[in-house]
């Protein structure tokens, strides 16, 4: 069975200057798929995941979004994505309630759709009683599981997360990456970026980049085994590490 | 005498207790690691050993010195390093080293051997100004800057945090090294993975240690038997799981489901009742625990005995 591509990117180069920050990227991304984008620091990651998410458009190549294509119309992109990061995703000085307000009304949901949704959301979340708190006032855990809900609320073909687990509890940690999975299942790609290895550890697909190019890209157990390495961290240090000695 | 010494060390911010009566003992030439997630406690904790804030209960000495009464003096042998960078961006990378070296009464040539494999890698930057330097080699500064004087003790607040693998890597090998010339170091880390690289670990979580000791007698404290699980088919892996009364405590991790079995249930009837299940072939198999299987076992413990006790009516 052919699996559905929901992200196509072929030959993609991005210069600035005399810089190639990428050089010749082509992958796909499938539907329901939870894909890890790793790299070292400069190696080419923001980059991409900036033209992917709209951002920024390539200077040659063919990158699709949903079917959308990049170089084109990158505002249609942005209405079918949906992006959160650990630094910064919900406002702290509005309440929950009005969090999933505001991002409802920027993916253009009415009004009187987002109220109903936003109640079942809470309700799924068991979050009814912080409703009307501030974020401020809401354990790191809880935050990060509505950031989360709120990132997906407008039903996106694709959502970026941007480290999304750092620095969290072990037990935050994996009831985030259950939520992850469970929207995975319901055919929402996940398209992780981090450097962190151990949350590449949960996803089904991997690509590591170095130095503006792929060097990798599988299953995270397919790597371990082809490189003969114990652990996706040290598999990153064996084939991540830049040839020139770059500080 | 102890490199570093706690006594119920405890610090509140107004209402908050970031630290929660803590001991502990640090051995002369050691890498003593604190693991735990943000909000552990860990910053506060290092804070008050590097004489920058003032506990509010407990005492606590480095070398026989208290880091209250004694700081002036403690000052000169602490190198710390902050989480967040904090050197000055306007300043070149050379300077900001002359800069410390010059506080502390020495000069970069007197102890130059000490910074030499770390600063070598960033001395063709020196002339760059530190705020446009990579991460990497701003913590490559950062750490040079800390040892310029000479220091018997680092204490190292989240060295990693943000800094990609091969540079974590690099980082913890000059760790290595610096141990080797006797200096001793406290680092904090949110990363489970690096306990293995410490001699020894304190586990901490919202203001308590869980426990101390090295990172192979953490391991073997986990003391059931443990098995990963694992099948493409994740999340239906982890429900199905969860719906096994022989199966306890199921907790995904990267690619599998680590699992315990309750008392009587074998491995081969948990394969079984997958199948049935409709997850044909999963691959299960017996593992030896790492450190976040025991923080992980540490936290249920914890928050199952606050519950015995509230349910006593107990106030915690």
């Amino acid at each position: 069975m052919e699996r559905e591509k929901v992200i196509e990117v072929k030959d993609l180069v991005k210069r600035f200057g005399s810089f190639t920050a990428n050089d010749r990227l082509t992958f796909d991304v499938y539907r329901g798929e939870i894909f890890g984008f790793l790299g070292a620091n400069g190696a080419g990651k923001t980059t991409a995941m900036r033209i992917l998410c709209g951002l920024s458009r390539p200077t040659s190549g063919k990158v699709l979004v949903a079917g959308i294509d990049a170089s084109r119309r990158p505002e249609e992109i942005k209405k079918r994505i949906g992006y959160m990061s650990q630094r910064f995703s919900l406002y702290e000085d509005l309440t929950v309630r009005e969090n999933i307000e505001l991002y409802g009304g920027i993916y253009g949901i009415r009004m009187k759709d987002i109220i109903p949704r936003r109640e079942a959301l809470l309700e799924r979340l068991s979050f009814t009683s912080y409703g009307d708190m501030l974020i401020s006032a809401l354990p790191l855990g809880l935050r990060q599981k509505l950031a989360f809900a709120v990132a997906v609320f407008h039903d996106p073909e694709i959502v970026f997360l941007d480290e999304p687990t750092s620095g969290v509890d072990p037990v935050t940690r994996r009831q985030f990456w259950e939520m992850i999975y469970e929207t995975a299942s319901r055919g929402i790609t996940v398209f992780v970026t981090t450097h962190y290895m151990d949350e590449a550890e949960y996803c089904d697909r991997i690509t590591i980049m170095s130095e503006g190019r792929i060097v990798a890209l599988d299953s995270p157990a397919a790597l371990l085994h082809e490189y003969d390495t114990a652990s996706v961290e040290e598999l990153f240090v064996k084939i991540a590490r830049p040839q020139k000695n770059i500080v | 005498m102890k490199a570093a010494e706690a006594n119920s060390i405890t610090h509140r911010y107004g209402n908050i207790t970031a630290v929660d009566d803590v001991s502990f003992g640090v051995n002369d030439g050691e890498i003593f690691g604190f693991i735990g997630p943000d909000g552990a406690g860990k910053t506060t904790l290092f804070r008050i050993a590097a004489t920058l804030i003032i506990p509010s209960g407990g005492r606590m000495t480095l070398f026989g010195l208290n880091v209250v009464s004694d700081f002036r003096e403690l000052r000169n042998h602490i190198g710390y390093m902050p989480g967040r960078f904090s050197l000055y961006t306007d300043l070149t990378v050379e300077e900001n080293l002359q800069f410390y070296a010059t506080i502390f009464g020495t000069s970069i040539r007197e102890n130059y051997h000490l910074i030499e494999p770390i600063y070598r890698q960033i001395e063709p930057f020196r002339k760059r100004r530190a705020g446009r330097l990579s991460g990497g080699m701003k913590q490559k500064l950062a750490l040079s800057c800390a040892l310029i004087h000479k220091p018997r003790i680092l204490i190292l607040d989240e060295p990693t945090t943000g800094v990609d693998a091969v540079s974590r890597t690099e980082f913890w090998e000059m760790l290595e090294g610096l141990k080797k010339e006797g200096i001793t170091i406290l680092v904090s880390t949110p990363y489970m993975d690096e306990a293995l690289r410490c001699d020894r670990i304190a586990l901490m979580q919202q203001g308590k240690l869980m426990g101390i000791d090295t990172p192979s007698a953490i391991r073997a404290s986990y003391g059931k038997r443990i098995y990963a699980v694992s099948h493409p088919e994740r999340y239906r892996l982890l429900m199905a799981l969860r719906a096994m009364t022989g199966v306890v405590s199921p907790e995904p991790f990267g690619e599998a489901v680590h699992i315990n079995l309750r008392e009587g249930v074998t491995a081969e009837e948990v394969k079984r009742s997958l199948q049935l299940a409709g997850l044909e072939n999963a691959e299960l198999t017996e593992i030896t625990a790492g450190i976040e299987d025991v923080f992980l076992e540490m936290m249920r413990r914890r928050s199952e005995s606050l519950r015995v006790l509230e349910s006593e009516g107990l106030k915690v």
